[in-house]
């Protein structure tokens, strides 16, 4: 049987462990790691709500002032290129 | 504003856009606008910086379109316009070099995990939805901007780590590494709130 990780090895890998990117081998460690670790197991299930929760936030509503000077802006540099094209 | 229902394929939008068609160019601001001025938001933490972040990082991306080559999204594009005119804006404001994206962070220290307690199951319903996101907003707002950025790509706007590298220069290691800094530093500043009434936090290391 392999050691078991320390919980400093466990935390390096964590990242890669909740975006599901580690091998099968990495996983089994890991899992066996939090199952007999709770300091461990809390941090994994907290970081993971802690991803979801900011996965979740809305997306802005761009305010309509800041969209019209940004489409102004656009209009004048594109009208600016077509004089420019002409000449 | 109505949605249409068939959104037309990005890759053919850029290049109607590319060949100079005003309205396809127009689409693709109104496609990203509200991600670009987030993350200006983000990481100029300055609404003004934040909206000319927004105008010089479409014009920029208008005027060089013919230097998009195609290889990676467009997204990806202008992201990284954002990301480094975002940048050049925090460094004017604070006139000092904290704010490089190279600069040497991995200290080691910052994995350390300082408050374990038990969350709620869903402990953001504790919250309305004002409070909830001015939570969410402080944490991420008192991350350096080094992990800031790198957390709000991957983990807000949803890059890859690869496409993440890409916009900010990193290598993929160094995504990883300021990802985990940032997620376990997210966590702490969160169990604060988030923790479940009646748990003791208690000290670890």
């Amino acid at each position: 049987m392999t050691p078991l990780l320390t919980c400093k090895e466990f935390l390096q890998e964590l990242s890669d462990y909740l975006d599901e990117n580690v091998d099968a081998g990495v996983r089994q460690k890991l899992e066996r790691h939090i199952a007999l670790c709770p300091n461990c197991w809390v941090v994994t299930d907290t970081t993971k709500k802690t991803i979801q929760i900011y996965k979740g936030m809305e997306p802005y509503s761009i305010p309509s002032e800041v969209e019209s000077r940004l489409m102004a802006a656009l209009e004048r540099k594109m009208a600016q290129k077509q004089v420019q094209k002409q000449s | 504003m109505p949605v249409s229902s068939q959104i037309p394929d990005e890759a053919d939008v850029v290049s109607q856009a590319r060949v100079g068609d005003p309205k396809a160019f127009s689409e693709l601001v109104r496609r990203y606008e509200g991600k670009i001025f987030r993350l200006a938001q983000h990481i100029t933490q300055n609404r003004e910086d934040a909206e000319d972040v927004l105008q010089e990082t479409f014009l920029k991306a208008y005027e060089h379109l013919d230097q998009f080559q195609g290889a990676s999204k467009f997204y990806t594009w202008i992201v990284r316009i954002a990301v480094n005119q975002a940048l050049m804006k925090l460094r004017k404001r604070k006139a000092d070099k904290t704010v490089s994206m190279d600069e040497s962070i991995d200290t080691g220290e910052d994995t350390v995990v300082r408050e374990i307690a038990a969350w709620d199951p869903s402990p953001e319903e504790r919250y309305s939805k004002e409070e909830l996101n001015s939570i969410l907003e402080s944490a991420v707002q008192s991350l350096a901007p080094a992990y800031r950025t790198v957390f709000i790509l991957r983990d807000v706007e949803e890059l890859s780590t690869e496409e993440t590298a890409e916009a900010l220069d990193l290598s993929v290691p160094a995504v990883k590494s300021r990802l985990l800094r940032a997620r376990l530093q997210l966590r702490d500043k969160l169990t604060r709130y988030f923790k479940r009434k009646g748990d003791d936090a208690f000290a670890y290391m």
